[in-house]
């Protein structure tokens, strides 16, 4: 596990990230104090339920949400609010809903190419032919429109449009709570099988306790916009959370228990 | 293929009973079959209806309240309720079985509660359109109910309206306002996936002490097969708008069908770490095999 490593730097650090949205007595504090690092080459997982503020780290190391304090940094440098090209060049983000990350009339070809033309890349062609086929669609899909493909297809095609700048970190935002559950395998395969292809650094948040078990090393539970408790995913299947929300959340993933039930608690 | 399938020990006489049901949209480019042809009765049990999207598992569910409508198309040999026929039910008839006898809880509260009344008020009409209460009874009948369904200040929530609440909030109010008029039967399409875990149980554990203590039938689609196979009595798994798969849902670990074992195999477990998981390899036969029925 790269994160065991002595002395190595972590690519990705967070300290005491904050998040507040509105004003006065509207104010939401979404994300209160986080802070965790991630190491290149390791796949970090961010769990929680709906409202614990795991997407909105997300979205504040992204750049799409300029309203944050605390400290963000990559490979050491720290980030600011705004974000050049370069940033986009090694950061990308997949999101939830493949059905509204692609523009319905642009082609799978103009989806492809256009982070290529932004960024001002050579062989847009070759690129787009190559990205095809390591998400394993083949050149057969690049003239179809989104409507044209399934879901599955689809968040294929929006983790192609990631590939085609060839970034060192993958920002996973639910990249498979909206597909069913044969789709869902084939999809963490891919995203397994591009890390250890292409070295790539992931960081992914969602609320399936499984999913995330699956595909990463080392994990942080939210809750109301707090990081509860970080572990290894070692110790998770060990059973050794220390916090009780991490072992409500561990309960519930294995299924209907009438007794659990019964004792659930709620941590607001 | 069949697993033996359980009599519910205390009430084994069917509440619903459908056979040879069809769903068909008649479209543009041709006839849509959404359902094809399928089987099943519900007792005073929970029935869980799993499958993927598009397996035709919500539109088996409408289609018990015949709420398709064209170009959709119900056709059936039988659709018995309690010894109504539901096919030759006019909509007058139709209204009364609504709600009152039979309700459905639809998998997201934004599209079903009303934006411009108060969450009480719809509650309240729930009640009122399905019994003759007076007004403080209606009132008082659903604080209780969203005390039931673990709303921890009902009189609060009463007086907000559908956007003043959280989704899981709004959720639980739709499974109130379902619940109150006693229905003998509820369908539940995926009634818990937009909430938390942990609320989630706790939904689940009221509609389970709905079946036991007062013997209200439970129809459970979703497409969760841990969660199926951990609160149902029976399972029915649907592919292409059939059913390829009965069995009892404690043993559904023990299924025979490729797909229902195609499904389970797939699923990532916190438990279990693979290395790659096994994905589904589809089998058109899958899609034109006979199915089976799922008859008490």
């Amino acid at each position: 596990m790269p994160s065991s490593e002595p002395g190595a730097a972590p690519l990705i650090e967070v300290e005491n990230l904050d998040v507040v949205f509105g004003y006065g007595a509207q104010a939401v504090h979404a994300v209160r104090d986080v802070s965790f690092q991630v190491m290149a080459g390791e796949t970090y997982g961010l769990v929680g339920e709906s409202g614990s503020g795991k997407s909105t780290v997300l979205r504040a190391l992204s750049g799409l949400n300029p309203d944050w304090t605390g400290n963000l940094r990559l490979a050491g440098r720290a980030l600011e609010r705004e974000r050049d090209r370069t940033f986009y060049k090694r950061v990308q983000m997949v999101f939830q809903d493949p059905y509204g990350s692609l523009h319905p009339r642009h082609t799978v070809d103009r989806a492809l190419g256009e982070p290529a033309r932004i960024h001002g890349l050579d062989r847009v062609d070759r690129r787009i032919e190559q990205v095809l086929l390591d998400v394993g669609l083949g050149p057969a899909f690049r003239f179809r429109y989104p409507h044209q493909l399934s879901g599955g297809q689809r968040q294929r095609v929006a983790v192609a449009r990631c590939l085609m700048l060839e970034p060192d970190v993958l920002l996973l935002d639910e990249p498979t709570s909206a597909l069913d559950v044969s789709v869902q395998a084939e999809i963490l395969n891919l995203l397994g099988r591009l890390r250890r292809e292409h070295g790539l650094t992931y960081i992914l948040v969602s609320h399936n306790l499984a999913v995330i078990a699956q595909m990463c090393d080392r994990l942080a539970v939210m809750n109301a916009g707090r990081v509860v408790e970080e572990m290894s995913v070692a110790q998770l299947r060990a059973a050794e959370p220390t916090q009780p929300y991490t072992r409500q959340l561990l309960t519930a993933s294995r299924g209907y228990d009438r007794a659990a039930a019964e004792a659930m608690e709620s941590f607001d | 293929m069949t697993s033996p399938v359980p009599q519910t020990a205390h009430h084994p006489e069917p509440l619903l009973t459908m056979e040879d049901l069809w769903v068909r949209f008649h479209t543009r480019t041709g006839i849509v079959e959404a359902v094809r042809g399928i089987g099943l009765s519900v007792g005073r049990e929970k029935l869980g209806i799993v499958g993927e999207s598009g397996s035709g598992k919500t539109m088996t569910g409408r289609a018990v309240l015949q709420l398709i409508r064209p170009p959709g198309e119900i056709t059936a040999r039988r659709m018995d309720f309690q010894g109504v026929d539901l096919l030759a039910a006019d909509e007058r008839q139709m209204r009364q079985i609504r709600g009152e006898r039979i309700s459905m809880v639809m998998q997201d509260p934004k599209f079903s509660l009303n934006p411009v009344m108060t969450v009480g008020r719809q509650i309240e009409e729930a009640y009122r359109t399905h019994t003759r209460a007076g007004g403080r009874e209606a009132r008082e009948k659903s604080l209780a109910m969203l005390d039931a369904v673990k709303i921890r200040d009902p009189r609060r929530v009463y007086d907000l309206y559908p956007h003043e609440v959280s989704g899981g909030m709004g959720q639980r109010i739709m499974i109130a306002m379902m619940l109150i008029p006693d229905p003998e039967l509820l369908i539940a399409d995926e009634p818990t996936s937009a909430l938390d875990v942990t609320v989630q149980m706790q939904v689940l554990a009221i509609l389970d002490d709905l079946v036991s203590q007062r013997g209200m039938g439970l129809m459970f689609i979703s497409h969760d097969l841990n969660l199926v196979a951990s609160f149902c009595d029976r399972v029915v798994i649907m592919y292409a708008g059939r059913i390829v798969e009965t069995c009892r849902a404690d043993r559904l670990e023990e299924a025979q069908h490729p797909y229902t074992r195609g499904l389970l195999a797939s699923l990532p477990e916190v438990d279990r770490p693979v290395a790659t998981l096994p994905t589904l390899n589809r089998q058109d036969s899958w899609r034109e095999e006979p199915g089976v029925d799922a008859f008490l």
